[in-house]
């Protein structure tokens, strides 16, 4: 049990996907514009994130390994989170069409968030046994969903504030980013 | 090396005909009904595009429809004809129409003026059905066939000189 909490911990504040290992930046920098927006797009990829990292584990232990055939590892990755993506946008679109109107483009890019891919690949690195792997996804799912909410609202703050010019939209975006990504890097002393 | 090869491909082709089959059983699990169902009660409104309704047109208001957001008493060029026939296929009681959306008129058709006409184009971008055809400073006129005699280019006309006239045969759609 204490070894789920700190896989959880790990994921979410240490080795957060986004923040330290620089993962899924491109929905980080796409989606955060709004805090309702974020949260969507943290739910989706929270869904597609957790079942990737069980499946791709999955299919890894009991089919690649057995037959000898890793190498083809990141191709069967890649075709499975496309299709668990695929599968999520057909629930969102059936259960909250506004929610899939709002993400739009991002949730079918969530198949080339390179932190799904970058999960399901460092979870058979790190990982011993599928409830690990299961929940090394949804605590680095976690993690991102955090993070693009925390960052969501700083946006909408700093939308309101006076900004320089020069500093306008992207740019104070960035930055902020880099700071946050300062933060993040002070959870590294717990472990 | 040969032999592992092949299984890949195997093993490959398996996990993507597994995807298939599930997505395409979820694709049918979650396609929405509200979808069919708006494209049904657009397919029985009189597509005037009036916006009489409160809606911007009739997909829209059939979209309001069918997810329980209006109520099918609010469109007055489908008369009670349209109401029955949206009644039916909704499964719930005739209800006359709401006069707070309008009146039931015989159907009509604008006719511009044409001599009177000062080429603003203030009424080509108020069809909702581009029925007017014309260019700026030069004179416009009704294409018959389209006009669905929704009356939204009269107000927005400077000189008023668009008439809506009844339209002898009625065998528009109710």
């Amino acid at each position: 049990m204490s070894d789920l909490l700190l896989i959880l911990a790990t994921t979410i504040l240490v080795n957060n996907f986004i923040l330290v290992h620089f993962l899924g930046l491109c929905p980080f920098m796409g989606v955060s514009g709004k805090l309702e927006t974020a949260m969507g797009m943290g739910l989706a990829t929270t869904f597609v994130l957790t079942l990737a990292s069980a499946v791709s584990y999955s299919v890894n232990t009991w089919i690649l390994v057995p037959l000898g055939i890793e190498y083809l590892r990141l191709i069967v990755f890649i075709l499975i989170i496309a299709g668990i993506v695929q599968f999520t946008e057909l629930f969102v679109r059936k259960t909250s069409p506004l929610l899939h109107q709002v993400l739009g483009i991002f949730l079918p890019l969530i198949t080339t968030n390179c932190a799904v891919l970058g999960v399901a690949l460092l979870s058979i690195r790190e990982n011993t046994g599928l409830l690990n792997a299961t929940v090394y996804g949804f605590g680095a799912a976690l993690g991102f969903t955090l993070v693009l909410i925390l960052f969501s609202a700083m946006r909408e703050r700093i939308d309101q504030a006076d900004v320089p010019t020069p500093f306008k939209g992207a740019a104070v975006a960035m930055v902020s980013a880099g700071f946050m990504s300062l933060a993040f890097m002070g959870f590294g002393g717990i472990t | 090396m040969a032999h592992n090869f092949v299984t890949g491909i195997f093993v490959v082709t398996a996990i993507a005909l597994l995807i298939g089959v599930v997505l395409g059983y979820a694709a049918s699990w979650f396609t929405s009904d509200n979808e069919s169902l708006s494209a049904q009660i657009d397919r029985l409104l009189p597509q005037t595009q009036c916006a009489q309704c409160g809606y911007p047109g009739c997909r829209p208001y059939a979209d309001a429809i069918a997810n329980n957001e209006a109520d099918i008493n609010q469109c007055p060029p489908g008369g009670e004809a349209g109401v029955a026939a949206l009644a039916d296929l909704l499964g719930r009681p005739v209800i006359a129409l709401d006069p707070d959306y309008g009146e039931v008129k015989p159907p009509l058709l604008a006719l511009i003026r044409e001599d009177e006409c000062i080429g603003c184009t203030l009424c080509i971008k108020a069809c909702p059905v581009d029925a007017i055809v014309g260019a700026a400073k030069l004179m416009h006129t009704v294409i018959a066939d389209q006009c669905t005699g929704c009356e939204l280019c009269l107000p927005p006309c400077p000189v008023d000189c668009i008439d809506l006239i009844v339209i002898a045969d009625t065998d528009q759609p109710a």
